[in-house]
């Protein structure tokens, strides 16, 4: 029994540490998109106190009056429930954007970037603010 | 024991005759057209609307399209200069007047590459093989434009344009 009592703490930290490492690969790339939408949130707002999930689904459904007529909001292409598929003008269809309905979704900071500049533009007529990202981000992710 | 010959050889006899009918379509029988098979292409510009086949414009009408892509038919399509250069080289190699390729047949008839046109739709040809076409179908809420192919031509993610 002793120097099972010995091994085994060593073992547990190993499973541990292994178990560590692969949840942080894993969700590394949406922790650092968040951290870097919360950085700039703090820097332009000092009172930032975090993104929120509800927010975010509240702007996924919001109709703004300075982009595209065609594309007033998110969810002129994107499904109102983002578990299911979205629609584009030119009738492409869309993957949910919800995480659990496309898990490989978010894991690509560029790709992200890439649509929100684009995509912000359609629907506001200027681009999303980190605020915003990141709301919508939130949901995205709890969805 | 009697062997069902007849069913065997009308089998045989079907996957003959649907084998032919691929090859035709491969060899460019008039409906096809070859869909984009590069990854990097089919995600940067299939994900708008369909990846239109390159083969449905000329050399000159890519090179335009690529040297304007931050207005993209209103759109910001555009991508860093590397992804950009590997999607032109692609898009160049495989247009309807590059390498030889049989247009006769093809949507370039009565097109002249010189004038680089932008819209697949408003190829005479386009024009010609659409005139059919009800104006309350385009309407439709599952057309809506021209653009897309899909929504008429089932098999177009195949580079099937028969029905
Ligand atoms: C004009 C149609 C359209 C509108 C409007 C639109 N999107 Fe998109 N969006 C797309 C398309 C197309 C893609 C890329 C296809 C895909 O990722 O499946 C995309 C992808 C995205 C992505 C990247 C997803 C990933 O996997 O990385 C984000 C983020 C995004 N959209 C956010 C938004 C937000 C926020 C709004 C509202 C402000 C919005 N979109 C409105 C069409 C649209
Ligand atoms: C951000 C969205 C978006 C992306 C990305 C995009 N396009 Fe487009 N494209 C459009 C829109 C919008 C139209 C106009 C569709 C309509 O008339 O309904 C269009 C139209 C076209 C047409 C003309 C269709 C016609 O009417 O005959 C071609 C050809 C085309 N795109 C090629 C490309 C190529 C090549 C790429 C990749 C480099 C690309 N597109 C990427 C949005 C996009
Ligand atoms: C509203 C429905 C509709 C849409 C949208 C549509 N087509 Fe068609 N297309 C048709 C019809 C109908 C025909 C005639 C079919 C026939 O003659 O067999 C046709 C014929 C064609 C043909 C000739 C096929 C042949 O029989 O030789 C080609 C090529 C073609 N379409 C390409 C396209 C492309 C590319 C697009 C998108 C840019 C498109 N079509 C969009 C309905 C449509």
């Amino acid at each position: 029994m002793k120097p099972h009592a010995h091994k085994q703490p060593g073992m547990l930290l190993l499973a541990a540490m292994l178990a560590l490492a692969s949840t942080t690969t894993r969700a590394a790339p949406r922790d650092e998109l968040l951290a870097g939408y919360a950085a700039a949130a703090k820097t332009a707002d000092p009172a930032f106190a975090g993104f929120s999930a509800a927010r975010g689904d509240a702007f996924h459904r919001q109709s703004f009056a300075g982009g595209k007529a065609d594309t007033p909001a998110c969810t002129s292409c994107h499904a109102k429930d983002p578990r299911t598929s979205g629609r584009t003008p030119a009738g492409k269809a869309i993957d949910p954007v919800a995480l659990s309905a496309s898990p490989g979704r978010y894991a690509d900071p560029a790709k992200v970037e890439k649509w929100f500049k684009r995509n912000c533009k359609d629907v506001l007529g200027r681009q999303c603010t980190a605020q915003e990202k990141g709301d919508w981000l939130s949901f995205m992710i709890s969805q | 024991m009697t062997l069902p010959y007849r069913p065997i050889a009308l089998g045989l006899l079907a996957i003959a005759f649907s084998a032919l009918v691929f090859q035709r379509a491969q060899a460019g029988g008039s409906h096809y057209y070859p869909p984009v098979s590069d990854p990097v292409v089919k995600e940067e510009c299939g994900s708008c609307h369909l990846a239109f086949p390159p083969s449905m414009l000329p050399a000159s009408s890519w090179k335009r399209m690529m040297g304007e892509l931050t207005n993209h038919f209103g759109d910001d399509a555009s991508v860093d200069p590397a992804t950009a250069k590997h999607i032109t080289n692609y898009l160049l190699s495989n247009a309807g007047d590059s390498g030889g390729r049989r247009e006769s047949d093809k949507l370039l008839r009565g097109t002249s590459p010189s004038k680089a046109p932008l819209r697949i739709t408003e190829l005479a040809r386009w024009v010609k093989e659409h005139r059919e076409v009800p104006a309350w179908e385009w309407q439709h809420k599952e057309v809506r434009s021209k653009a897309n192919c899909l929504a008429c031509h089932a098999g177009a993610e195949r580079g099937d344009y028969d029905d």
